[in-house]
């Protein structure tokens, strides 16, 4: 039943991913690969499409999976999904344990869950970037390096670094999404060229 | 009367926040003073800092958290109902609509080259992404520890086709840091008998 299991999907990483949208990339890698739902880099162009597009980065990508996997309807249950842990227990904390986040116990535990996301954001990072400029997904694979992609990687990097020093301020990330997708489309007809 | 005014500019202000922040939580946040403490005088500053410091170390979608709060802050569950249906709505639509051409629009060739440098930039925004919560986050031996477990761990794993949720990692840092707080409790009863 894909209903019921994107809504429990979505219901869990509501639960239990802390640390907002990049909080939950990870999370929702490890769901979408284990389910088959999509590859890595169809969750890639994902990721892309969630972060140029307006509005909470979760609620995108529910909405999208969803239809992918089950219609509207699918679009519907996985978007409740990722909402009603939310729901219920900010309910809870506005309307009956307003001190509930700042009980010692508790802040002890988010204590520890911190930089464990943050942990899991760097390895997530670290292992996509391996297997997708390096083509290294697991121990054994024989280096099979995307040269063009390390180039782009390599030219966003010195760009937003010269950005951040010029105008003292992050660029955004629509502006890098648009530039590394115009150097995507140079170089794809560039190497086809030389073949 | 008046309440149905009020949940009907909720639902509006949020659907307005939910369609025109990229980037998901964070990016959200100003827009959001801008228009709850500014234009709508709804909250004051002190309080809107306060909630956002509250929600932001609940698990969940930050901007979903955030609308439920505010919602039942000014006028009950129907309030958490109208702010949350907002902020979604928009994402909900335009993702829907994408879901339905995406695979259409991957077809043309310039696309999935464009997307071949998507795909790294992606990366870099993941990995930017955790740099910039790791340079906010207390560098206690606590914390540095269990962020190296984590990257570690998650790293070796993949590479080894071990699978290991990332919902367990959350809840064995989050224990951990439980028993770090009773370890610095015993430790100062030990320091205060002694004197």
């Amino acid at each position: 039943m894909i209903y019921l299991e994107l809504f429990l999907e979505f219901l869990r990483i509501g639960a239990v991913s802390f640390g907002g949208g990049y909080g939950m990339i990870s999370m929702l890698s490890e769901m979408t690969a284990s389910h088959g739902w999509l590859t890595e880099s169809e969750f890639l162009n994902l990721v892309a499409v969630a972060e140029s597009t307006p509005g909470p980065i979760v609620i995108n990508m529910a909405t999208f999976i969803g239809s992918a996997q089950g219609g509207i309807i699918g679009s519907l249950v996985a978007t409740l999904g990722a909402v009603t842990p939310s729901f219920i227990l900010i309910l809870l904390i506005a309307a009956v344990v307003n001190s509930f986040l700042e009980y010692k116990g508790v802040k002890a535990f988010l204590g520890g869950v911190r930089p464990c996301v943050i942990g899991l954001i760097l390895g997530t990072a670290t292992t996509m970037l391996l297997s997708v400029l390096l083509g290294i997904g697991k121990s054994g694979d024989v280096p099979a390096p995307d040269v063009f992609g390390i180039l782009i990687f390599a030219l966003i990097c010195v760009f937003s670094a010269t950005w951040k020093k010029l105008r003292g301020r992050s660029v955004s990330p629509i502006l890098l999404i648009l530039i590394s997708g115009a150097l995507g489309i140079f170089f794809g007809y560039i190497s086809q060229e030389i073949i | 009367m008046k309440k149905n005014r009020l949940l009907h500019s909720l639902f509006l202000t949020m659907l307005k926040i939910g369609l025109f922040t990229f980037g998901g939580g964070y990016a959200m946040i100003a827009l959001l003073e801008n228009e709850l403490v500014n234009k709508r005088g709804w909250l004051t500053k002190d309080e809107f800092l306060n909630t956002v410091a509250i929600i932001s170390s609940a698990p969940g979608s930050i901007a979903v958290n955030i609308s439920v709060y505010i919602g039942y802050k000014l006028a009950g569950i129907m309030g958490s109902v109208c702010a949350t249906l907002g902020v979604c709505l928009p994402s909900f639509v335009i993702l829907y609509a994408i879901s339905l051409f995406f695979d259409a629009f991957l077809s043309f060739t310039a696309v999935q080259y464009a997307f071949n440098g998507i795909r790294a930039c992606v990366v870099y925004l993941i990995l930017t992404a955790g740099i910039r919560m790791l340079k906010k986050m207390d560098k206690t031996v606590f914390s540095v520890v269990i962020l190296g477990i984590t990257v570690a761990c998650m790293i070796s794993f993949s590479l080894l086709a071990f699978k290991f949720s990332t919902v367990f990692y959350i809840i064995a840092s989050g224990l951990l840091g439980l028993v770090a707080y009773a370890f610095s409790i015993l430790k100062k009863r030990g320091e205060q008998g002694r004197q």
